[in-house]
């Protein structure tokens, strides 16, 4: 919490939604959300690198117990990407899959950290004033992803089925190849070329961001007094929980969809 | 929520987090596990054919022992009827050959007769002729009856 004498929730909350900002040039879009791509990055490097470690020294003898729980998440992962995707997923679609969930699930993770503890050290330890811990609450960082998916989807659609074949699908997919339905077709590709990167991103977004809203409300009531703060407490623990699932299923499913569109466009109509 | 710079410093982090996994992560464990699946194939495959084998040769040592069970048999059976021929060729040849000794026994004991008979009439067909010379000295001349007389040695041998 800030050191702030007069804090009044509307304060409390902006305080802890606020980004740490640097500006790269002029002008709104040059913004850079440090405290987002910092953590994010750290995250990633914490998470692979840790995979890392231990995959470097992967023995295909008998496993190390940390060997075998990597290797459990990489055999989930794979199989679950097997199931979807039927080409050679060794080469791209599989180690994309299990960076998305790594990376997804740590930048989740963040938002079970109590926020005012945190809030604390960073202010007092490392002497900033906003800084704001979990990068998937951040929209940036979710349509970065989500884009860089599309963007796939659609490197993947012109490799597999070349330009031709894809203009072929744009016009002539889903309801048929009649010239008079090439507007339709196009239209109702252009609304699924819209939708996909957008529910893909705000899906994520709207579940971790909607999650650290309510502990932002809990962390409020437990500052009403001795009543709030147990029954807070409780409810806190309780919401990290559940929270656990939560942070989870959303990792899951943002990988799982980031395979499914990849998939769908190695695939022809 | 505003979009910003953030958006592309992420793409950036997550494209290079991509190549990371791509290039040092996924291949060495992968290649750990398909080594060790084919590790695994390879040992449940050597159980399998040993299960086989063990399989055929237990099939293979009760064929034998069967064999063996019944060509002992077949030898034992073999042994007794030849036993039995031994007993009976034994008997046989005894009988054959008491048969013989009998039949020689009596062979000598005819000859012996026959002999004796013989000597016998020689002593009684001498006696014969020596008490007929004597009567025959007396009265008749002996070159006139010397045929005669002949011929009744003759006849009585």
């Amino acid at each position: 919490m800030a050191a702030d004498t007069e804090l009044t929730p509307t304060k409390y909350i902006d305080h802890h939604l606020t980004h740490m900002t640097i500006q790269v040039k002029e002008g709104a879009f040059w913004t850079l959300h440090i405290d987002t791509l910092v953590t994010s990055i750290l995250l990633g490097i914490l998470g692979l690198g840790c995979v890392w470690l231990v995959v470097r020294k992967a023995t295909p003898g008998v496993p190390s117990k940390r060997q075998a729980f990597v290797e459990l998440m990489i055999e989930f992962i794979d199989n679950e990407v097997k199931n979807t995707f039927h080409g050679n997923r060794h080469v791209f679609v599989a180690p994309t899959a299990l960076t998305i969930f790594i990376w997804v699930l740590l930048m989740n993770t963040m938002d079970i950290m109590p926020i005012d503890i945190t809030a604390w050290i960073i202010e007092n330890v490392f002497g900033l004033h906003y800084w704001k811990i979990v990068p998937t609450t951040d929209v940036n960082t979710t349509f970065a992803l989500a884009l860089s998916i599309w963007f796939l989807m659609i490197f993947f659609s012109v490799k597999v089925k070349g330009l031709g074949g894809w203009m072929h699908e744009l016009f002539c997919t889903p309801f048929g190849k009649n010239p008079l339905l090439w507007i339709l077709n196009l239209l109702f590709n252009f609304i699924e070329y819209v939708s996909k990167p957008l529910s893909h991103s705000l899906r994520l977004f709207g579940n971790i961001y909607a999650g650290e809203i309510i502990f932002l409300l809990i962390g409020m009531w437990a500052a009403t007094g001795v009543a709030g703060a147990f029954f807070g407490a409780i409810l806190g623990a309780g919401w990290a929980i559940f929270h656990i699932l939560i942070v989870t299923l959303q990792a899951f499913i943002f990988m799982m969809l980031a395979v499914v569109y990849i998939s769908m466009a190695h695939e022809s109509h | 929520m505003n979009i910003n710079f953030t958006l592309i410093s992420q793409a950036l982090a997550f494209s290079t987090f991509i190549w990371f996994t791509v290039k040092f992560v996924w291949p060495p464990l992968l290649r750990a596990i398909e080594e060790r699946q084919k590790t695994i194939a390879d040992g449940l495959a050597a159980g399998e054919r040993g299960r086989h084998d063990l399989e055929l040769a237990s099939q293979r040592s009760s064929e034998i022992l069967k064999e063996a069970k019944q060509q002992a048999s077949e030898i034992i059976l073999q042994a007794e009827k030849r036993a039995s021929e031994i007993v009976e060729e034994a008997k046989n040849s005894a009988k054959v050959e008491g048969d013989r000794i009998i039949s020689g026994a009596k062979a000598e004991i005819d000859h012996e007769v026959f002999s004796a008979k013989e000597a016998l009439r020689q002593h009684a067909a001498n006696l014969a002729i020596a008490g007929a010379a004597k009567i025959l000295r007396k009265e008749v001349d002996a070159k006139a009856h010397a045929e005669l007389l002949e011929s009744i040695e003759e006849d009585l041998k």
